[in-house]
């Protein structure tokens, strides 16, 4: 069977040839560096505008970040159809297409965002070695974790007052030239889609912003809802522990510093909201009013096939419900929650109505596409490009955070940039 | 202290100053020059299409097919053959069943839906057909987007795709205008029209000009003023595909109608 | 410029150090420039060469005649005259080396592709003399009674 043809329906006139190529796993592409770029940004408004409020957030987001670059590329290397030759946007990139900046802005981004967790965590890394480093007896456990630590010091084992300044300094730098590299990522993926003059549902050149605005966006949300389930175990955790050590912090004393964090990330939430929408509604006005050759189809796709997934899912519950029970006053954690979901769903069905809308007509214009996302994984095509292969990619930036917290925990630290 | 005028004129002479050398670097690049000078190639392949003459036999689709190894069930094809039926009240019915690789046998309107439309004869007000195959743009935003350089230009002006760089992004897919491409459903890399490169480049012609009893596909050289198909295009009035696109398409069309797609 | 700052920095040399070796050792040594320029012309020239390589199957009716001048010249001198003998026959491929690769085709199907009669006149087509493929004698093959390589010559059947 031929690529794309077993959740591809035709519907009119479209060319033989034409199917829906790009899947679900090109919606999570954008969904997932976004959620990257997004987080960066969130930790970032503390380490250089210095917003020190999000503290808390901060280093959570950045760790975050990390444990969620990796899962960037996966979902490409899901849908490439030769993935053991993805390692050629290395070896001879084109530059005329957009795609080829990929290895390049990932890796400058992967390599910022490290260094950055470098800096944040190194004097940590040299405390709980040189504890760990003291200790007569070391369990199996110990002595991997201290080998770990030995090496990501890389020998730099200074922890002087001058030293940690240093390192203050390096962060601020290193995250603010990472919130361009940041923003590029992103920018970038926009482009691959704004930049294909063959789709007409993609050409605009507000595409790289859109999609800044809305990673933005998504990022924030996800650091929030994450950072509150993490919070929430912890109280769980420390409620325990209180019973044998009381010198630790009470719960309430915690559930106040986690509203504090919340309500003040919201508002950064909000306002890249208001960015998000005003911009793509400028877009659809702007196509409606110009209204080119292509936009008789346009027209039928927005306002009728795609009517639900685009004005109820994505306009209704993801932009305008949030946006209202945001401003409501009296704002309290679960409502935080609550609409940073919704939020979160409604930018995943942003990048799905543009990946997959995009591809809803024929470039005939005279006929349509329909979707059929696989569900049982019965190949292993269908798995890649199916409900389980884009679980897979949601589910592993969560497994790869809690790894990343044994090295680097995220919580009551309190003494470091 | 650098006061407001003062920074606007820095400003502008800085861009002004940087802007020379690059625009400099457009227009005096020998490489470019040099090549517009001894033209490196004697030939550019161009494909010639008479709608008038062909009559939807889809023998070129078979002939194709089983020439490039393109597996004959499949459901994707690097060329394919559109029927357009223009009814009495306006409608325009287009349809390409399996590409057209039997040909045209029915009357009946095959568009993914049913039943299948069907025309009577007495409300036809016009019906054609058109042959579609890769365009061999002399801008392929094809090529331009391909992330490795896994697909290029020959020196003659077709569009190749090297089957073991290609990483199946699929990002020329979506690049053309066209859709003459897909994924090969063997080799699992993009696949597109190249002219019958391994014919045309021994002389021959491409299979599915010799399979058209009806001489409405024609291929030859642009840059030979006394190539038959040259002397078509350049005295008679031709036509292209989707020019708004800026892709300039080297595939020429008579009698081209505002109903094709 | 002895400080522990820079230390993040040697990683990042030494990973564009491991992507410069592996281009050395990965990238074919034709991978260039080619005479399209950068933006069309960027590949492995050796592919050009694959291409011409592939194997010519159809080989056009001046190589069927070197054996069957008489059925050549029987469809020289008919209103099929144009008509390939593999658009029917098959390609040649391996034929007459190899006989079996040639693939006999009788069917209906092959002569309906012009005639089934479809009146559309702004193409060649209308003026086809052509039949309803399900009324005029559906199950039988055309050639029982119409001979394909001269139709004219209907009685010759």
């Amino acid at each position: 069977m031929v690529h794309g043809e077993a959740w591809t329906i035709k519907e009119f006139f479209c060319y033989p040839n034409e199917y829906i190529y790009w899947t679900i796993q090109i919606v999570m592409y954008p969904f997932m560096t976004g959620l990257v770029a997004g987080a960066f940004v969130l930790s970032s408004l503390y380490h250089v505008f210095g917003v020190k409020q999000l503290k808390e957030i901060a280093r959570f987001s950045l760790v975050f970040s990390f444990a969620l670059l990796p899962v960037a590329m996966l979902p490409l290397m899901l849908h490439l159809q030769q993935p053991q030759r993805g390692i050629e946007v290395m070896m001879t990139p084109h530059f005329t297409s957009a795609i080829a900046a990929f290895g390049i802005v990932f890796t400058t981004y992967a390599l910022i965002v490290a260094s950055e967790i470098w800096f944040v965590y190194r004097a940590y890394f040299v405390e709980t070695a040189t504890a760990l480093g003291g200790k007569r007896e070391r369990a199996l456990w110990e002595r991997i974790l201290y080998l770990i630590y030995r090496i990501l010091i890389m020998g730099a084992w200074d922890i002087s007052h001058e030293a940690r300044e240093k390192d203050e300094k390096a962060v601020k730098i290193v995250a603010a030239t990472g919130i361009p590299v940041a923003c590029f990522l992103h920018g970038y993926a926009g482009f691959i889609f704004g930049s294909v003059k063959a789709n007409a549902l993609w050409m605009t050149p507000l595409m790289p912003v859109i999609f800044i605005c809305s990673a933005v966006v998504s990022g924030i949300a996800l650091c929030i809802v994450t950072y509150t389930v993490t919070m929430e175990l912890q109280k769980m955790i420390s409620a325990r522990k209180r019973q044998q050590k009381p010198w630790l912090p009470s719960t309430d004393e915690l559930k106040s510093a986690e509203v504090l964090v919340v309500t003040m990330t919201s508002k950064y939430l909000l306002m890249f909201l208001v960015l998000a929408i005003t911009l793509e509604i400028l877009d659809l006005v702007f196509r409606g009013y110009t209204a080119l050759k292509s936009w008789d189809i346009l027209r039928s796709v927005i306002y009728d096939k795609d009517f639900f997934k685009i004005f109820v899912l994505q306009y209704g519950c993801g932009n305008a419900i949030p946006f209202v029970l945001l401003l409501l006053p009296r704002l309290s954690l679960k409502r935080v929650v609550f609409s940073s979901l919704l939020v979160l769903m409604g930018v995943f069905m942003m990048r799905w109505n543009v990946v997959i809308g995009g591809q809803a007509f024929s470039s005939s214009f005279a006929g349509f596409m329909e979707y059929r996302l696989p569900v049982w994984p019965g190949s292993m095509e269908l798995f890649k490009e199916g409900l389980f292969g884009a679980l897979l990619v949601a589910i592993t930036p969560f497994v790869l955070f809690f790894g990343l917290t044994r090295i680097l925990p995220v919580f009551n630290l309190k003494d470091s940039p | 202290m650098i006061d407001r005028r003062d920074f606007c004129k820095k400003a502008l002479l800085i861009a002004g100053g940087m802007a020379i050398p690059l625009s400099a670097l457009e227009l005096f690049d020998p490489k470019r020059l040099q090549a517009e000078k001894s033209d490196p190639s004697p030939t550019r392949w161009a494909f010639l299409v008479d709608t008038y003459k062909c009559v939807g036999c889809g023998f070129c689709v078979k002939a194709c097919k089983i020439e490039n190894e393109i597996p004959y069930d499949a459901n994707v094809t690097r060329t394919w053959v559109e029927r357009y039926i223009v009814a009495r009240d306006g409608k325009t019915y287009i349809d390409s069943p399996k590409g057209a690789r039997d040909g045209f046998t029915s009357p009946k309107i095959d568009q993914g839906v049913e039943p299948p439309a069907e025309v009577r004869n007495e409300d036809i007000e016009k019906a054609f057909f058109v042959p579609k195959l890769c365009n061999q743009c002399d801008n392929p935003p094809c090529v331009q987007v391909c992330p490795v350089g896994a697909t290029y230009q020959t020196p003659d002006g077709v569009v190749l795709v090297d089957r073991s760089w290609c990483i199946g992004c699929g990002y020329c897919i979506m690049g053309c205008p066209y859709g003459v491409r897909f994924f090969h459903p063997v080799y699992h890399v993009a696949e597109k029209c190249n002219f019958c490169y391994h014919r045309i480049s021994k002389g021959m012609k491409s299979a599915c000009v010799d399979a058209c009893p009806f001489g409405a596909r024609r291929i030859g050289n642009l840059k030979d003023p006394n190539d038959p198909v040259t002397r078509v295009i350049m005295t008679e009035r031709v036509g292209v595909l989707k020019e708004e696109y800026g892709t300039k398409p080297q595939v020429f069309y008579v009698g081209l109608s505002r109903e094709v797609k | 410029m002895k400080s522990h700052v820079w230390r993040p920095l040697y990683i990042v040399v030494g990973v564009v150090a491991l992507v410069l070796l592996a281009r050395t050792i990965l990238v074919p040594e034709d991978f260039g420039i080619g005479e399209r320029g950068y933006m069309y012309g960027w590949h492995r020239k050796g592919n050009e060469a694959d291409w011409k390589a592939v194997k010519v199957k159809y080989k056009t009716m001046d190589f069927c005649k070197e054996c069957h001048q008489d059925k050549y010249n029987d469809l020289r001198h008919s209103p099929h005259a144009a008509i390939q003998c593999e658009n029917c026959h098959g390609p040649a491929l391996g034929h007459p080396d190899d006989p079996p690769t040639l693939t006999i085709d009788r069917h209906r199907d092959l002569c309906i592709r012009c005639h089934a009669r479809l009146p559309y006149n702004g193409s060649g087509r209308g003026a086809i003399r052509g039949i309803n493929p399900e009324t005029h004698h559906p199950e039988a093959e055309c050639v029982l009674c119409h001979y394909p390589h001269n139709p004219k010559l209907e009685a010759k059947r």
